[in-house]
């Protein structure tokens, strides 16, 4: 009997297929999921992930750096994160993307010029409209 | 022999730009390749999470996230995605413009709006033209890292949980196909709803470990993460197809040009030559006399 494994991150799939038993790093200590394992959602720590796929072939290891698992009886699903996440990694992330903003428009006014825009917008789409019209004409 | 010397540059320093726009054109066809597999890496992971956070909810219907709950608007935040770099026509143009309807409306209705750049173009439009903008990312290169877009969606989403803005939508180019780019706005958070509610039959009572909560938590900030993530892949499949074609296009202007000016030194040369035969068959003749 095996169960089913997806392991994805966000920028792309990593693994899919069967495995007799699935060994990841669970926030609350190493869980091994077996088929018919009761349903499950909890974040991951990070950690490897392995894939036992039976038959007594090799063992699959994976790398993930935390993210989220989702088990249901003939269904896992390993949502893997890219980088390492953490409350304060991602707060000082946060203030550094602000702290980019404020730099790159120190002294500029915050209420949008509506009306400068607009005129801003139609130069560039004349420029553009006028390459179209020089390409029809020759 | 007017000018024929002046075209001969101005026809060589036409072709090398026709060199450096075709050249733009072809490494804009190879990027636009690998984007647009970056494109589909994407979505699997977007389409798992879906369905996980589709079963949390239908297993626990009295919890609901705050992302999942729509309230009052006053204040709308924007994500705008564009590119780094121009010479792709008018992409990053159309999109402003289609983002500047959006804003003209809420500003018709009295609803405040803040900004959350990722991208020098759009970061250059609001310097250029003012507004609020909380946070922004550039530099992301042709492979964006996810990682890079952490803090700035964090930014928009402590906002929303603080209640400073109940919608954050976000503007980037759909792409289409090659030749077509739509630039398009639609709301992230709160999540629309719906379409799953069908879909599962059976539903399990979860173990959630450490918390419902928690789990909902991290499951929703990486769900919106991920369509971020989604929208800057797409709109940089988006930029190198239309730098492409905008590359395509100047690089036949430039063969035109080099035609046109070709023609005109060839009727310059004529002329002096002409003019040379007959200057030297009337001296022959004054001699011959």
């Amino acid at each position: 009997m095996t169960i089913h494994v997806d392991i994805v991150s966000a920028e792309g799939q990593m693994f899919s297929g069967q495995g007799e038993m699935i060994y990841a790093p669970a926030a609350m200590g190493e869980i091994g999921i077996a088929p018919r394992h009761a349903p499950l959602v909890t974040q991951l720590k990070p950690g490897e992930v392995r894939v036992d796929p039976g038959d007594g072939k090799p063992h699959e290891h994976f790398y993930v750096s935390g993210g989220m698992i989702e088990v249901q009886p003939f269904k896992v699903t390993i949502l893997a994160d890219t980088g390492i996440r953490a409350a304060d990694l991602d707060e000082a992330a946060a203030q550094e993307a602000k702290r980019r903003a404020e730099d790159a428009l120190a002294n500029r006014s915050a209420d949008m010029d509506l009306a400068k825009a607009q005129v801003e917008l139609s130069e560039a789409m004349a420029q553009l409209r006028a390459i179209e019209r020089l390409r029809k004409t020759r | 022999m007017a000018g024929a010397k002046e075209i001969r540059t101005k026809i060589a320093s036409v072709k090398s730009t026709q060199k450096i726009t075709s050249a733009m054109e072809m490494v804009a066809a190879s990027k636009m390749r690998k984007a647009q597999d970056r494109m589909e890496a994407t979505r699997p992971y977007a389409e798992k999470m879906r369905q996980v956070i589709g079963h949390v909810a239908l297993a626990n219907p009295e919890y609901k996230h705050p992302f999942m709950h729509a309230r009052e608007v006053k204040r709308v935040g924007y994500i705008i995605v564009s590119s780094d770099r121009g010479l792709c026509g008018g992409l990053n143009s159309n999109l402003f413009r289609r983002l500047l309807r959006d804003i003209q409306e809420l500003d018709a209705a009295g609803i405040e709006v803040e900004y959350c750049t990722i991208g020098t173009k759009a970061l250059g439009f609001f310097r250029r033209v003012g507004g609020k903008v909380a946070a922004q990312a550039t530099h992301l290169g042709d492979a964006p890292h996810i990682d890079d877009l952490v803090g700035t969606v964090k930014v928009m989403l402590d906002a929303y949980d603080n209640g400073e803005i109940d919608e954050i939508r976000i503007a980037y180019n759909e792409f289409v196909n090659t030749m077509t780019q739509r630039p398009t706005v639609a709301q992230l958070v709160p999540l629309a709803e719906g379409e799953d509610a069908a879909e599962l039959k059976h539903h399990w009572d979860y173990i959630y470990e450490p918390g419902a909560k928690e789990v909902l938590d991290g499951l929703l900030t990486r769900y919106v993460e991920s369509l971020v993530y989604q929208a800057v892949v797409e709109n940089s499949a988006c930029e190198q197809s239309a730098r492409m074609v905008a590359m395509k296009s100047a690089t036949d202007n430039a063969g035109d040009v080099i035609k046109e000016l070709q023609l005109i030194y060839n009727k310059a040369r004529q002329a002096a030559i002409t003019q040379e035969i007959s200057e030297i068959v009337s001296g022959a003749a004054a001699v011959a006399s």
